[in-house]
């Protein structure tokens, strides 16, 4: 089986598997602006169209930083630095980390270990086991410990290895870290990040590929953001440490060896709002993780039959950015939700009931959210696609929405 | 260490015939064979200590010299002097007739919902937490108002939360339940159980953190987790028993074992009921103590308390003790036998210290009875201030979900939520 990732004229993704250590990459940079790259869930990977590169296939074992590339294209007229979506999110919490001493990391495997998924990598070499914890496999007990610590002047940063782990932490997300500044009088406030990778990956099986924002997006008091890019990452990042609120972090498996170039200047984005993708004029396409990536797929698609699709990353999941997306029903009149969420009481769901209650005047057609199957994700290949939505379910569907 | 403990600790362990559970409860199961424990001189306990220290090479056996001096028969070695009995016997007292006071107005209807009162189970509270600083931190459970009390929270915000008003330590929102105090550093306040132990274990980490990575001098605050019999069997407590010792935490974990959950036993729930065992299976000490006697619970809280100040890990204190009410004041209290609470009744925690005052020639009858007028007033004052306060208003719904209210997010409008005039009327509709 093989999934395909589009490249986006200004991102390229690509990653067949979610091991940390490994990652196709593409060696040029005048190839990522133009070409479409197909990458083969057998880490194989081949340029499609016009690529500059008839180089022999070969794979990047180690996909460090590539700051020494960017000296190589010599872009000297593009600013910033290319990295991967899982550099970005280091480089974001490192930057915090250098600005406040009171912010640490804590999970398991964070320190020495360098992260499952590396991206606390280094970290604990350059500022101590004590501000990158070790912690022993007790999710509700260690999210605890960094919800007391909030409250007690620190800033941590909980991961959760995989964000399915966190079902275990569910007492204390909920009770404490969502109602805690509540039921307190306001007295204590919890400026966590619970951070960790979740979603659908590559045959994980059904309890490492949930999705749960859907669980924590009725906690009052949290406030969920998704991140999609490496701009996005490290910019929602930086946000969420620097937020007063407790923030739940969602990343996604697949989507860590994304590589993109991000300013060098520091900036913070904000969390709740909204990213436009691609202005339009049809059809509004509301998406956040992953799904972005088979919307654009699907909209390359549509753009050559003549569609002219609105794609939105909504990012914020709780509290949703009605601006964006009220500007954007009242210019196209039509909304389609894809999302990799459950179909029952998911992001989609809720974001299907706030645009009715909102913006019901301005449709023109009932909003259609494509969603995952109510199936616990199975392991076989096959089956597992169709539990997700792909590009051709999400072409059909704006075809049928623009009847 | 489990030899020589073991052999003492065999006649209690075992437990008697009735407490096979196709027996009826009532019959002769007094509804605790510790029992004995509870009677045991002061030397006997020492003896197992000791024993159990040479085999383990904790700082048990510094415990153990301090129980060798708890006899109290010693005329020149007193305990304590007279203006620290006059101020345990002044908390205790506060407790006792605050959670009295409680009572009253709850079946008076003016608060509601599950209250749990602290009645009988003083000694603890006032033997810890008259030790710790105003800057260190204790979090309790839902059976928290005399927690809040010690730790110095007045009565008067103590009461107006419990009667839901606007001026309450949590503005109302908390209740009895959830008392939370930024001042006195009393970080809840739970409902679940177990909950509020992470919590603590992270009050702690943030002081070991303080000292270490930001290197303040002068950190070195303790935390104090209370819990009950029943939480000592629930996964989170083992799992910060872990963490604590692993990262040599300073905190102590304080076990009120009260013999019962609401209806259920703690000899029906646990497999070794014995608490203080399990903290030496992680590697701190392990203290038993008798809850009902404060000047006990003070001498191994001085212990404890030290010990993690100083930097060398947690301990976890196992106090037997005994609540003379229900679980909450919803609890018919039918379960327990009478014969068990008539011999807790008899062992008073207040009653003791009085004993010992006048024994001891600390203070006098009227001394006495001139701290308790003063706390009557001061409950009559309390009840009065919480009656006379307001009720929330509505505006105040939506104040307290986030720290940032931007976290309400952006409106259809483009401004933020939290920028809706309607938003402080607290009609908004989030």
């Amino acid at each position: 089986m093989a999934t395909l990732f589009q490249g986006l004229p200004s991102s390229t993704a690509f990653s067949s598997s979610n091991k940390f250590n490994h990652a196709p990459a593409p060696t040029s940079f005048s190839e990522r602006k133009s070409s479409i790259v197909t990458v083969r869930s057998d880490a194989r990977w081949s340029p499609v169209l016009n690529s500059a590169t008839h180089k022999p296939q070969r794979l990047i074992t180690n996909a460090v930083a590539t700051k020494a590339d960017s000296s190589l294209a010599s872009t000297s007229s593009k600013p910033g630095h290319e990295l991967l979506l899982f550099e970005a999110l280091r480089e974001g919490l490192e930057e915090e980390m250098e600005r406040d001493p009171c912010v640490c990391v804590m999970g398991e495997d964070v320190g020495h270990y360098g992260g499952s998924y590396k991206v606390t990598k280094g970290l604990a070499t350059k500022f101590g086991d004590l501000r990158v914890l070790d912690t022993p496999i007790a999710e509700n007990s260690f999210t605890g410990m960094g919800i007391g610590a909030a409250m007690t002047g620190l800033r941590p940063i909980i991961e959760g290895m995989n964000m399915g782990f966190l079902l275990l932490a569910f007492n204390q997300i909920s009770n404490n870290c969502g109602m805690l500044h509540y039921t307190s009088g306001g007295q204590f406030k919890i400026p966590v990040v619970i951070r960790g990778p979740g979603g659908v990956g590559r045959q994980l099986g059904a309890e490492h590929s949930q999705r749960l924002e859907s669980y924590f997006q009725s906690i009052p008091g949290i406030q969920m953001v998704a991140c999609s890019t490496p701009y996005n990452a490290k910019g929602l990042m930086k946000a969420a440490i620097r937020s007063e609120n407790p923030v739940i972090l969602f990343e996604h498996v697949l989507l860590y060896n994304l590589k993109d170039r991000i300013p060098d200047e520091e900036y913070v984005l904000s969390l709740e709002e909204a990213e436009m993708v691609r202005p339009g004029e049809h059809v509004t396409i509301l998406t956040y993780s992953r799904m972005r990536y088979h919307v654009m797929q699907a909209a390359k698609t549509l753009v050559n039959k003549g569609y002219d699709p609105e794609v939105i990353d909504i990012r914020s999941l709780k509290p949703f950015d009605l601006h964006t997306i009220g500007k954007s029903v009242k210019k196209t009149h039509r909304v389609l939700i894809v999302e990799e969420c459950m179909r029952t009481g998911g992001i989609g769901a809720s974001l299907t009931a706030a645009i009715t209650e909102n913006f019901n005047d301005d449709l023109d057609a009932p909003i259609v959210c494509l969603s995952s199957q109510d199936v616990p994700t199975p392991y076989a290949g096959t089956l597992e696609e169709w539990t997700v939505v792909q590009p051709a379910q999400i072409v059909t569907a704006v075809e049928q929405l623009c009847q | 260490m489990s030899l020589s403990a073991t052999k003492f600790v065999h006649p209690i362990t075992t437990p008697p015939s009735t407490r096979s559970s196709d027996k009826p409860l009532f019959s002769t199961f007094f509804g605790s064979n510790h029992t004995k424990l509870r009677f045991n001189k002061p030397i006997v306990a020492a003896q197992r200590r000791s024993s159990s220290a040479a085999s383990t090479s904790s700082p048990v056996v510094a415990v153990s010299d301090v129980v060798k001096e708890k006899k109290l028969k010693s005329a020149s070695n007193l305990l304590i002097t007279k203006e620290e009995g006059l101020v345990l016997y002044e908390d205790m007292i506060l407790g006792r007739f605050f959670e009295d006071m409680c009572a009253q107005m709850y079946y008076r209807g003016k608060m509601f919902g599950f209250v749990h009162l602290y009645n009988g189970q003083e000694a603890v509270s006032t033997g810890f937490i008259k030790f710790l600083k105003k800057e260190d931190y204790v979090v309790s459970t839902y059976r928290d108002h005399v927690h809040a009390l010690s730790k110095g929270v007045p009565a008067r915000e103590v009461m107006s939360e419990l009667f839901g008003k606007a001026t309450g330590c949590c503005r109302g929102q908390g209740g009895s339940m959830h008392m939370f105090s930024k001042q006195f550093n009393l970080l809840g306040g739970f409902a679940f159980i177990g909950e509020g132990i992470p919590v603590a274990t992270g009050a702690a980490f943030s002081s070991k953190y303080r000292r270490e990575v930001l290197k303040e001098p002068g950190a070195d605050e303790v935390t104090l987790a209370f819990f009950g019999d029943g939480t000592c069997n629930n996964g989170q407590f083992y799992e910060c028993l872990n963490m604590a010792a692993l990262w040599k935490l300073p905190i102590v974990f304080v076990v009120e074992n009260n013999l019962w959950a609401i209806g259920m036993s703690h000899l029906r729930a646990t497999s070794d009921p014995q608490i203080w065992k399990k903290g030496p299976a992680f590697g701190m000490p392990g203290i038993h103590v008798d809850g009902m006697d404060v000047l006990k619970v003070r001498e191994v809280a001085k212990e404890a308390i030290e010990r993690a100040r100083r930097g060398e890990g947690p301990t976890l204190v196992e106090c037997e003790t005994y609540r003379f009410r229900g679980h909450s004041l919803a609890d018919p209290d039918e379960l327990r036998d009478p014969a068990e609470k008539a011999h807790y009744a008899g062992r008073d925690p207040i009653t003791a210290l009085k004993k010992y005052l006048f024994d001891n020639k600390l203070a006098s009858e009227q001394e006495l009875k001139a701290i308790d007028k003063k706390i009557e007033e001061l409950l009559d004052d309390a009840v009065e201030f919480a009656d006379e306060s307001p009720l929330p208003p509505r505006s105040q719904l939506l104040e307290n979900v986030f720290a940032d209210p931007k976290g309400f997010g952006i409106g259809p409008d483009g401004k933020y939520r939290c920028e809706d005039p309607k938003f402080t009327q607290g009609t908004a509709h989030v």
